[in-house]
């Protein structure tokens, strides 16, 4: 089977893979780059753990063919944190308690970080509703929702 | 890792009595980072060289005899490196829980449910795999099947297994049916407690099964060698149950298996067996390559657990003054393919929040074709307490009592005896209803429109085999090694329990998760097990330690050991001629006084504590569309001690909202040709963010006397009073009483339609 060459940015670095036309991004994102934080946890686009920022907007990756990402920018979990500090939102979901078995964190934390990119001082109702499509079955959401709440303080409001 | 100052504690935050440095205190998990980070490995994550890649095919029959696989094709088929079928298994004995397994991992003369796994191939990409498997040709022989409790019980229902006998009956029938076991608990005489009541409810009521849902779906690495040596990454509640299952399955001795726990991404019970890791072993064996199998969703719920639905009937008499009097009740849990215990449990579970001299509780444990069912958050527990509390809060409002006060009214206390033979040890449940009367949410007006529904809930809690390591290191630090998975924090725990012990800063302290040949045996991390039970062995070993250290002091010393105390982290000479020993002077200087220091405590721990929980919700209905919101929620659960608060609370968080989506919206939906209908998160909606408001909790603490630390285990009874809970709160909210789950928008609507005309 003939495969496309794919010239993307992943976390800020100027990335290329070779892909099968039918594989998801997320196969690639994980299997051919390594980046192994997004999960696939339903493979329909239902759950929200392979969720990634592309070109501004947060999506699944595994509703997302790997060739689409020709060109584009894309952040991943492992493009949260700078080498020396984490992003506020992981430090807050780690203060917050906010992971049980972690399965969901990286794409809560990426659904988090495309709000707080919109709406730096969102509701607990916004909160609610721009994490609607990724599934926790651990925390019951309280947690999670808090921290968020709690980082965006945070980043509004640097010490 | 950055981490959070430890709050300087007098004790936990259920009651700030109990005087703890470190246990009460809620430091950063020791495994956060890699899990914000993305760096934590669970079993889908491993890579390793040369790696193929497993696909079951699974039957799309519900009942249906095998008469032939032909693999021609499919081994024909390219990147196709191993086939399987149920014909490269050990044979399968006649019977028995040997037999249920093997054929659960892979169907042996007959498929039993849709999605039955059949045959398997590896291949060296995914959809090499997928492609192979689909060329595999199936020939079955369709059998009628049964997909619901009623339908099975019947005389003339189609059987599934030829050798079930009903258990509990005598004489033993001679007939075979999907009855597989009768259970009975009874005291006293119920129709002298009913003669003795003044107002007498019956009911009935049904469940539906349920999913686990942990986002994870299963997988594992199967690395097999050329000696017959096989390593496992596998994403399980036990690894040593991987290990021995996976023996079992393949007729192997287990010392040829060794099992690396990934980290696993939730289980809640449904990761306490096994489907895929025989199947990959051999697999690999074939290939002479590692074999990794990762399930789909689609294949999670058609395979993989559920929860059982029930049918239970309830008869309850009290008398005017709030008094139960008596409970009579019958319940039948699906236990899909295979015999299970559901029934026995919902048994044991029914009335145990209630104290009552009369009772008869009967239970039918029945086989249908579905997927054979597996613990789920103390299973069986949530049915049983639908029907028993939703038939006391009738009786409050038909009596005209306060509906806790009237469960405070007829609450078991230590020494009572429970439905099921011993008596109560000391239990927190009286406290935890008076947590809920007090709570703020309780003592707050209901706002206009909506309900409000309370209810208790209880389970067992286990003890079972575990072990711990302690080693120090020359450094002064220490690593805590056990064998339990981590499902929700409870490294952290292990963690905090040692520094409690040994006077060390919980940042000094690694809490690893060994795998089979690093940690003794160590069971399951199930019935809300591994801070008790592994937590005890943590807790020996630690102070083990301590001996060994006041040892190296007194050597140190020249002195009598009995000199020497360990106080706060450094051994103390008694008469005080010493300045103090630091932990980290004695491993330091460790060479010297006779080597390194370690531990390991390896016990079967005794004396689980029950747990109780009482909630309390508030609820709007839409009278037009029968949606129902949850405005507000609180639990009040007994932890025993909470040895890391945040984790309590998460747990107890977690319960009730799995709990809410049982009762509101989740079900397993089958056509009538035996398909599971909804095998997906869109069709199968478990609670979103969106859904709730935050879960208030109330970490009630009465201690466990026979934990060190007076731990009970809080990971499952919170998802048992949500059923009821949300019934009642429907019913307080609407006048009407659902009493078949779930409380879809299409049942209240309907109900409410109903009532109406």
């Amino acid at each position: 089977m003939s495969r496309t060459h794919v010239n993307c940015e992943v976390n800020g670095d100027a990335v290329d893979f070779l892909t099968e036309d039918g594989e998801s991004l997320l196969n690639a994102l994980r299997d051919e780059l390594g980046l192994i934080g997004a999960k696939e946890g339903c493979g329909t686009g239902d759950c929200g753990a392979c969720s990634v920022i592309m070109d501004g907007r947060l999506q699944c990756a595994c509703l997302i063919f790997a060739p689409e990402a020709d060109g584009a920018a894309i952040t991943t979990c492992e493009g949260l944190a700078s080498a020396d500090e984490l992003h506020p939102l992981q430090q807050c979901f780690l203060e917050g308690a906010a992971l049980q078995c972690g399965i969901c964190t990286p794409g809560f934390l990426i659904a988090a970080k495309a709000l707080l990119d919109e709406n730096p001082d969102p509701t607990e109702t916004e909160v609610r509703y721009a994490l609607a499509g990724n599934l926790c079955r651990c925390t019951g959401y309280d947690k999670i929702v808090r921290s968020v709440l709690e980082a965006a303080v945070q980043i509004r409001t640097p010490a | 890792m950055s981490t959070t100052e430890a709050p300087p504690s007098t004790g936990t935050n259920g009651n700030g009595t109990s005087g703890y440095r470190w246990v009460g205190t809620r430091p950063v998990r020791h495994d956060g980072l890699d899990k914000v980070a993305g760096k934590a490995r669970y079993a889908a994550d491993l890579n390793l060289p040369g790696m193929l890649y497993g696909h079951i095919l699974r039957s799309p029959h519900p009942h249906a005899r095998i008469v032939s696989i032909d693999t021609s094709a499919a081994e024909a088929m390219p990147g196709v490196k191993a086939v399987v079928t149920g014909a490269d298994f050990p044979e399968a004995p006649p019977k028995g829980a040997t037999r249920n397994l093997m054929c659960t991992v892979i169907a042996r003369d007959k498929v039993l449910y849709s999605g039955h796994a059949v045959a398997a191939v590896a291949a060296s990409t995914r959809r090499e795999a997928k492609a192979a498997a689909e060329a595999i040709e199936v020939t079955y022989e369709l059998l009628p099947h049964v997909l619901n409790i009623s339908d099975a019980m019947a005389d003339d229902a189609p059987v599934l297994h030829d050798k079930l006998f009903t258990r509990g009956v005598e004489p033993r029938p001679t007939e075979p049916s999907n009855i597989a076991a009768r259970t009975v608990y009874e005291r006293g005489d119920v129709e002298q407690g009913f003669a003795e009541a003044d107002i007498v409810i019956e009911r009935e009521f049904s469940t539906q099964a349920v999913h686990q849902g942990y986002i994870e779906p299963h997988a594992c690495v199967v690395d097999c060698d050329q000696e017959g040596k096989a390593v496992i990454w596998a994403s399980s509640q036990g690894h040593f149950k991987v290990r021995s299952a996976t023996a079992e399955v393949l007729g192997w001795d287990t010392s040829r298996i060794k099992v690396i726990p990934a980290e696993i991404g939730g289980g809640f019970g449904g990761k306490t067996t096994i489907y895929i890791e025989p199947v990959a072993a051999l697999l690999s064996t074939k290939a002479g390559r590692p074999v990794k199998i990762v399930m789909s969703r689609e294949d999670v719920f058609r395979a993989t657990g559920p929860a059982p639905g029930a049918i239970i009937k309830m008869k309850v008499g009290a008398r005017n003054d709030g008094t139960i009097t008596t409970a009579k009740a019958w319940l039948a849990y699906e236990n899909g393919a295979f015999q299970g215990m559901a029934a026995m449990l919902g048994c044991m579970c029914v009335v145990s929040a209630y104290t009552l001299d009369h009772l008869y509780v009967e239970g039918f444990d029945v086989v249908l074709n579905r997927p054979v069912n597996v613990a789920y958050r103390a299973p069986s527990a949530p049915a049983a307490a639908f029907a028993m509390d939703s038939v006391v809060d009738e009786i409050a409002e038909r009596v005209g009592m306060d509906p806790l006060d009237l469960r405070i009214q007829n609450c078991p206390s230590q020494g009572d005896p429970t439905p099921y033979g011993p008596k109560w040890p000391m239990i927190g449940l009286r406290e935890c209803l008076e947590a809920i009367r007090d709570s703020d949410h309780y003592q707050s007006e209901l706002p206009e429109g909506q309900g409000r529904g309370v209810a208790s809930g209880f389970w067992f809690n286990i003890g079972e085999a575990s072990s711990a390591t302690v080693n120090l290191n020359e450094n002064g630090t220490a690593t805590v090694i056990t064998g339990s998975p981590d499902i929700g924090g409870s490294r952290a725990s292990m963690a905090l329990m040692a520094a409690e012990e040994l006077g060390l800063d919980v940042h000094l302290i690694q809490p690893v998760v060994g795998d089979t040949e690093v940690v003794g045996f160590t069971d399951v991390t199930e019935g809300s097990r591994a801070t008790f039970a592994t937590g005890m062995a943590v807790v020996e070993a630690c102070r083990d330690l301590k001996e060994q250290l006041r040892k190296r002091a007194a050597k140190t010393w020249d002195c009598d050991m009995e000199e020497v105390e360990w106080v706060d982290g450094s051994a103390v000479h008694g008469p005080g001629e010493q300045e103090p020993l630091t932990l980290a002077a004695i491993t330091g200087n460790a060479k010297r006084t006779g080597g390194p220091l370690g531990a390991t405590a390896s016990l079967n721990a005794r004396g689980a504590g029950p747990a109780f929980s009482v909630q309390v919700a508030d609820v709007s209905v839409d009278q037009e569309t029968g949606r129902v919101t949850v405005e507000r929620y609180t639990t009040a659960q007994d932890a025993g001690t909470a040895i890391h608060p945040s984790y309590v609370e998460g747990q107890m968080q977690g319960g009730v909202v799995q709990g809410i989506g049982w009762a509101l919206n989740e079900e397993y939906i089958y056509s009538d040709d035996g398909n599971l209908e909804n095998p997906g998160f869109l069709d199968y909606r478990i609670p979103v963010a969106s859904d709730l408001p935050m879960i208030e909790t109330c970490i009630v603490e009465v201690p466990n006397p026979s934990h060190p630390y007076g731990v009970r285990g809080v990971g499952e009874v919170g998802i048992v009073p949500p059923l009821p809970v949300m019934a009642n709160a429907i019913a307080d909210a609407t006048g009407v009483r659902i009493s078949d789950l779930p409380l879809s928008p299409p049942r209240v609507l309907a109900a409410l339609t109903a009532a109406d005309s």
